[in-house]
C-alpha cells in the first residue's frame, strides 16, 4: 500500500553556464512512495509554478531507463541509491519520511552546467565521432548470416553495447574520467568480427579524443558502481590492452598483410 | 531565382506509383529515377530533422553518398531519439528459419495486419528492402541475438505465423539506433554532416511553392534562426503524446509535422492511432507516462482474467478452471499473439465487464508461470530479463513469482504526413520518413515493423528518391535566409513564443496537456462513437481558448525554458487533436486501431466498410482544423484480396 513522504529538498539552481549557482531549499510534503523520482520533481515544479517561482530545469525523456537523458547526483550518488537504476526508474519507496534529499547536476569539468540540473554532455559525441563506429556505408553489406558471430562473443559485445551514454560513470569518478563510457563502445566493436579491420585505429582515436576532454582513470571503480547498466570495468582493461597494441603495431604494414 | 518545375503541384494526390507488376516496381523506379553524379552531390544542401532510426539513417546515408547534410535534434545528443526505447525486434523476410517466410508473405501480413488501409506498392517495397536492413545492421556491428553456431536467431511476434523477428535482447531499438547514430557520428567526424543539437524546428518555409528550408529555435538561448536547403526531410516521429499519457518519451511531439501541415503538407489518416496491449497499468493521477512491456512477452506469457468479476483471490490462488484465457478462447489460431488492435480491445472488453485485476481493476494478467515451468526460469530470464527487472522497479512486484498486470496504452501513430511513393509530402522538396509519414502500416501496425520502416525509409528509400528531385536543380543555390519568406516566418515564430510568456495566467502547460489528453483518451481512444467525438470537438476548442487566456509560463525566452518549449508543443497538439477527432468522425467504419462502436459485428469485431472507406483521408489546412479540407486517395488492392481480417 502506498505511503506518503514529507521530504526536504536541497536543489542546485544555476541560471546559466557562466552564472554562479546555489542550493535552494524546497519543502516537499505529500510525496507518494509509488512515484518515480522524476514524477516527484514534476510535482515540485507544478507547485513552484503555482507559487510564481520558476520551475527547476532537469534533463529527462524516455523515463524507461534507456535513452540516457536523465542524470542527477542524489545525496552524492549518481542516479541515487538503487543500483543498476537510472534516475527515471528510481522510485520514492527508496526514501523515507523526513529525509533530506540533496539534488545536484553531474559534476565534471567536461560536462558544463547548462542550467540548474542540466549539463552539456557533447564531449561523449566527440569520442564516438572519432572512432566509435564500424565503417559500413549503406548498401554494400554481405548477407547477414555470412558473418558468423559465436554466441559468447555476441553476448559479451551486447553487454558492453548496453551503455546508455548517461554520464554517471564520469560524474561518479573522482577524476572525471570517461574510461568506462569509451571502453564500453571500444569493447562492443572490438570484440566483434566486423570490428576487426578498424580495431586499432578505432581505439587509438577514441582514447586520444577522450583524453582531450576528460580526466585520467586511476582504477577507483566508482564508475562500475554508478553505471545504471552495470557495465563491468573489465572493458577498461580490454581498451587499455588494445590501445597499447595500437601503439606497438605498424599499422601501415598491418593494412598490407591484413592482420 | 532559377528553379526547375516542381514534380508535383500541391493539391493533387498523385502517389506516383510506378507501373508494372508489384515485384518490379521498385526496381523499375530506381532505374527510371534521375541520378546526381557523385561529384555534383556536394553541391546540394539537405536538411534532416530528427535523429531517430529514420533521421539518423537517412542523414548518414545521404552524407555517405556525398550530399551536404545538416541534421537537427532537440535532444542533447542524436542518440537520445525515442527509437531507442523500442524493445522487441525488427522484422525481415530473410526466411532464415525455413518456415515459409518470403517477401511476399511479409508484404501480405503487413497489408492484412494494417486492415487493408495501406498502399500496396509502398508495403511491398518495405518487405523487399527489409532483408537489406538486417545485412546493413550486422555489418555495422549491431549485436543481434545469435544461435550457438554463430547464425542469427529469430523470434515470432504478434500478427504473424512465422519467426521473422531479429532482436538484441529486449533492447533492439537501442542497438539499431546506436548503429545508425554511429554511422551518423562517423559522417559528423568527417565533416559531411553538420549537427545541430538542442535545436527545435518551429516552422517550415516555402518559396515559390517549394520547401526552401526551416526556422528553428535554439533551446539553450531562445534564438530563432533560419536554415535553407534544396530539400528537407522530416523524421520527427509520431504524435501519441496527443493523449498526454502514452508510452512515448516526454519530449515526443507533433510540432514538425503540424507546422508542415499548416504550410500546406496534407496530413493523412490522423485517427489511426495504435494502442499497445502490453503496458503497465496507470497507478495514480501523478503518473507522467506509461511504460511499455514488449509485445514479445506474449510469446511466452498467457493473458487471462478471473472468470468471476468478484474473484478477489490473489492470482496464484485462482485455479485453472476459474481463469479465462480470453485471447486463446476467442482467437484459437493466433491466441496470445493476436495483433495489437485486437489484443488491446479484448483487454478493454474484459476490464469494462469489471474483470480487471489490480488495485484499480485496470489491468489483465500476463502470466509466465507455465513458461517458467516448461522452460525453466533461466531461459525466461535470458529472453526477457531486462523487462522483468523494469517491471519490478516500477511496480515493486516480482513477475517471476506472480503474473504481470498489463493494460493497453497509446503507443504509435500510423497516421502522419501524406507522402507519395518517393516519400515526398504535398510540398515539393519536403519529405517525411519513419513514423512521421503515414504510408506503410495502414490502420494498424504489426509488432517489430516500426524499426523496419524507419530504417527502410532512411537507408534504402530516401537516398534513391531524393536524387530524382534534386537532379533537375543542378546549379541552383538554396534560397538565401534573408528572403522575405524566412524573415516573416522568423518574426511569426518569435511572436508566438513571446506570446506564451505574455499570457501570465494561472495554469501550467502540463495542466493543459493533462486535461487535453483526458478528453482524447475518453472520446478518441480505444473506442470511438459519433456522440463522443462530437463532444470532444466541443470540449477541445473550449480548452484551447482557456489555454490562450490562462496559460502560465514563467521565466524568460532567452535561456533554457522547458515550460516554454512545451507550450509550443501542446498548442500544436490542440490543433492536431481537433483534426484527429474530425478524421475519426468522418471515417464511418471500424478498421485497425480505429474502432467506432457503431460499426461492429455481433461478436464485437471491427466492421470495415470497403465500399466507402478503402481510401486514405488526406487533410489540407484551411486556417482552422475544424474546417480542414478532405482529399481522398483511393486504395487499390490488386494483390492482397480484401477480406475480413480473421485471426480465429
Amino acid at each position: 500500500m502506498s505511503t506518503t513522504l514529507h521530504l526536504k529538498l536541497r536543489i542546485w539552481r544555476q541560471d546559466g553556464p557562466s552564472a554562479a549557482g546555489h542550493f535552494e531549499d524546497i519543502d516537499a510534503p505529500g510525496i507518494k512512495d509509488d512515484m518515480s523520482f522524476l514524477e516527484m520533481l514534476d510535482i515540485v515544479n507544478e507547485r513552484l509554478n503555482a507559487d510564481g517561482r520558476e520551475p527547476i530545469t532537469f534533463d529527462h525523456d524516455c523515463r524507461e531507463g534507456i535513452c540516457g537523458t536523465c542524470s542527477l547526483m542524489i545525496n552524492g550518488q549518481a542516479h541515487g541509491p538503487q543500483r543498476r537504476t537510472a534516475t527515471c526508474q528510481l522510485h520514492m519507496r527508496h526514501f523515507h519520511d523526513g529525509q533530506t534529499v540533496i539534488i545536484e547536476p553531474w559534476r565534471a569539468a567536461a560536462f558544463p552546467v547548462v542550467r540548474d540540473l542540466m549539463v552539456d554532455r557533447s564531449a561523449f559525441d566527440r569520442i564516438v565521432e572519432a572512432g566509435g563506429f564500424i565503417t559500413a556505408p549503406s548498401g554494400g553489406a554481405p548477407d547477414a548470416n555470412l558473418i558468423l558471430v559465436p554466441k559468447p562473443v555476441a553476448d559479451a559485445a551486447m553487454d558492453a553495447a548496453e551503455c546508455i551514454g548517461c554520464g554517471a560513470c564520469v560524474a561518479a569518478c573522482p577524476n572525471g574520467a570517461a574510461n568506462l563510457f569509451t571502453a564500453a563502445k571500444v569493447a562492443h566493436l572490438n570484440l566483434l568480427p566486423q570490428g576487426q579491420p578498424e580495431r586499432y585505429a578505432r581505439v587509438e582515436a577514441m582514447v586520444e579524443t577522450m583524453e582531450e576532454h576528460f580526466g585520467s582513470c586511476t582504477n577507483h571503480g566508482e564508475c562500475e558502481q554508478a553505471c545504471p547498466k552495470s557495465i563491468s570495468i573489465d572493458v577498461i582493461a580490454l581498451m587499455n590492452a588494445d590501445y597499447v597494441r595500437s601503439k606497438l603495431k605498424n599499422r601501415r604494414k598491418l593494412a598490407r598483410v591484413h592482420t | 531565382m532559377a528553379t526547375a518545375p516542381a514534380t508535383a503541384a500541391p493539391g493533387t494526390l498523385d502517389a506516383k506509383i510506378p507501373a508494372g507488376p508489384i515485384q518490379q516496381r521498385w526496381e523499375s523506379y530506381k532505374f527510371d529515377a534521375k541520378l546526381v553524379n557523385p561529384a555534383n552531390k556536394r553541391r546540394y544542401e539537405i536538411i534532416v530533422v530528427g535523429t531517430g532510426l529514420a533521421g539518423a539513417s537517412a542523414a548518414a546515408t545521404l552524407a555517405e553518398l556525398g550530399y551536404n547534410v545538416s541534421v537537427f535534434t532537440f535532444h542533447d545528443s542524436p542518440r537520445r531519439a525515442h527509437s531507442i526505447a523500442a524493445q522487441g525486434g525488427i522484422n525481415a523476410a530473410k526466411n532464415y528459419r525455413g518456415d515459409g517466410d518470403s517477401i511476399y508473405r511479409l508484404f501480405y501480413d503487413t497489408v492484412k495486419g494494417g486492415d487493408f488501409r495501406a498502399r500496396e506498392s509502398n508495403v511491398y517495397r518495405l518487405a523487399e528492402v527489409s532483408v537489406d536492413i538486417i545485412d546493413q545492421c550486422v555489418a555495422q556491428g549491431v549485436p543481434f541475438a545469435r544461435e550457438y553456431g554463430g547464425l542469427l536467431d529469430n523470434r515470432s511476434f504478434g500478427g504473424a505465423q512465422v519467426s521473422r523477428t531479429f532482436y538484441a535482447r529486449g533492447q533492439t531499438g537501442q542497438q539499431l539506433l546506436l548503429g545508425a547514430y554511429q554511422a551518423l557520428a562517423r559522417q559528423i567526424g568527417l565533416g559531411t554532416v553538420k549537427l545541430y543539437n538542442r535545436i527545435e524546428l518551429v516552422d517550415v518555409v516555402l518559396v515559390d511553392g517549394r520547401c526552401a528550408g526551416i526556422v528553428v529555435r535554439d533551446l539553450t538561448t531562445g534564438e530563432i534562426r533560419s536554415h535553407a536547403a534544396h530539400a528537407v526531410v522530416l523524421a520527427t516521429g509520431g504524435y501519441s503524446n496527443a493523449f498526454y499519457l502514452s508510452t512515448n518519451a516526454m519530449a515526443c511531439n507533433a510540432t514538425a509535422i503540424w507546422r508542415a501541415h499548416r504550410r500546406g503538407a496534407y496530413l493523412a489518416n490522423p485517427c489511426y492511432t495504435q494502442i499497445h496491449p502490453t503496458c503497465i497499468p496507470q497507478s495514480d493521477e501523478f503518473q507522467s507516462k506509461l511504460t511499455l512491456m514488449s509485445e514479445s512477452l506474449r510469446n511466452d506469457g498467457r493473458i487471462w482474467v478471473p472468470r468471476d468479476a468478484d474473484d478477489g483471490r490473489p492470482p496464484d490462488k485462482v485455479p485453472e478452471q476459474d481463469r479465462d484465457y480470453y485471447l486463446e478462447r476467442r482467437y484459437p489460431s493466433f491466441g496470445n499473439l493476436a495483433p495489437r488492435d485486437i489484443a488491446s480491445r479484448a483487454a478493454k472488453v474484459e476490464c469494462d465487464r469489471g474483470k480487471g485485476v489490480g488495485p484499480l481493476k485496470n489491468g489483465v494478467y500476463l502470466d509466465f508461470s507455465e513458461a517458467i515451468g516448461r522452460l525453466g526460469q533461466s531461459v525466461i530470464e535470458e529472453r526477457y530479463g531486462n523487462l522483468f527487472e523494469m517491471y519490478e522497479r516500477i511496480t515493486g512486484e516480482n513477475p517471476y513469482a506472480s503474473p504481470m498486470r498489463i493494460y493497453p496504452a497509446p503507443h504509435y501513430t500510423m497516421g502522419g504526413l501524406w507522402v507519395d511513393y518517393e516519400l515526398m509530402t504535398t510540398i515539393p522538396g519536403l519529405y517525411a520518413a519513419g513514423e512521421a509519414n503515414f504510408s506503410d502500416h495502414g490502420a494498424n501496425r504489426l509488432g517489430a515493423s516500426a524499426l523496419m520502416q524507419g530504417l527502410a525509409d532512411g537507408y534504402f528509400v530516401l537516398p534513391y528518391t531524393i536524387g530524382n528531385y534534386l537532379a533537375p536543380q543542378l546549379g541552383t543555390k538554396p534560397v538565401p535566409t534573408d528572403h522575405p519568406a524566412f524573415v516573416a516566418a522568423e518574426a511569426e515564430a518569435k511572436a508566438r513564443f513571446d506570446g506564451f510568456l505574455a499570457v501570465k495566467g494561472t495554469r501550467s502547460v502540463d495542466w493543459f496537456h493533462r486535461e487535453l489528453g483526458r478528453i482524447m483518451w475518453e472520446y478518441c481512444g480505444m473506442e470511438r462513437t459519433r456522440e463522443g467525438l462530437e463532444k470532444a470537438l466541443g470540449e477541445i476548442p473550449a480548452l484551447y481558448d482557456e489555454f490562450r487566456k490562462d496559460l502560465r509560463v514563467l521565466g524568460s525566452g532567452d535561456t533554457v525554458n522547458q515550460s516554454l518549449e512545451k507550450a509550443g508543443r501542446v498548442e500544436d497538439f490542440f490543433e492536431l487533436n481537433m483534426l484527429m477527432c474530425r478524421d475519426a468522425l468522418e471515417r464511418n467504419e471500424s478498421c485497425g486501431g480505429h474502432f467506432r462502436a457503431e460499426y461492429q459485428t455481433e461478436d464485437g469485431e471491427a466492421r470495415r466498410d470497403d465500399e466507402n472507406f478503402a481510401h486514405v483521408a488526406a487533410w489540407e489546412w484551411s486556417g482552422d482544423p475544424l474546417t480542414a479540407n478532405l482529399h481522398v486517395e483511393p486504395l487499390e488492392f490488386d494483390y492482397v484480396h480484401l477480406a475480413t481480417r480473421s485471426y480465429k
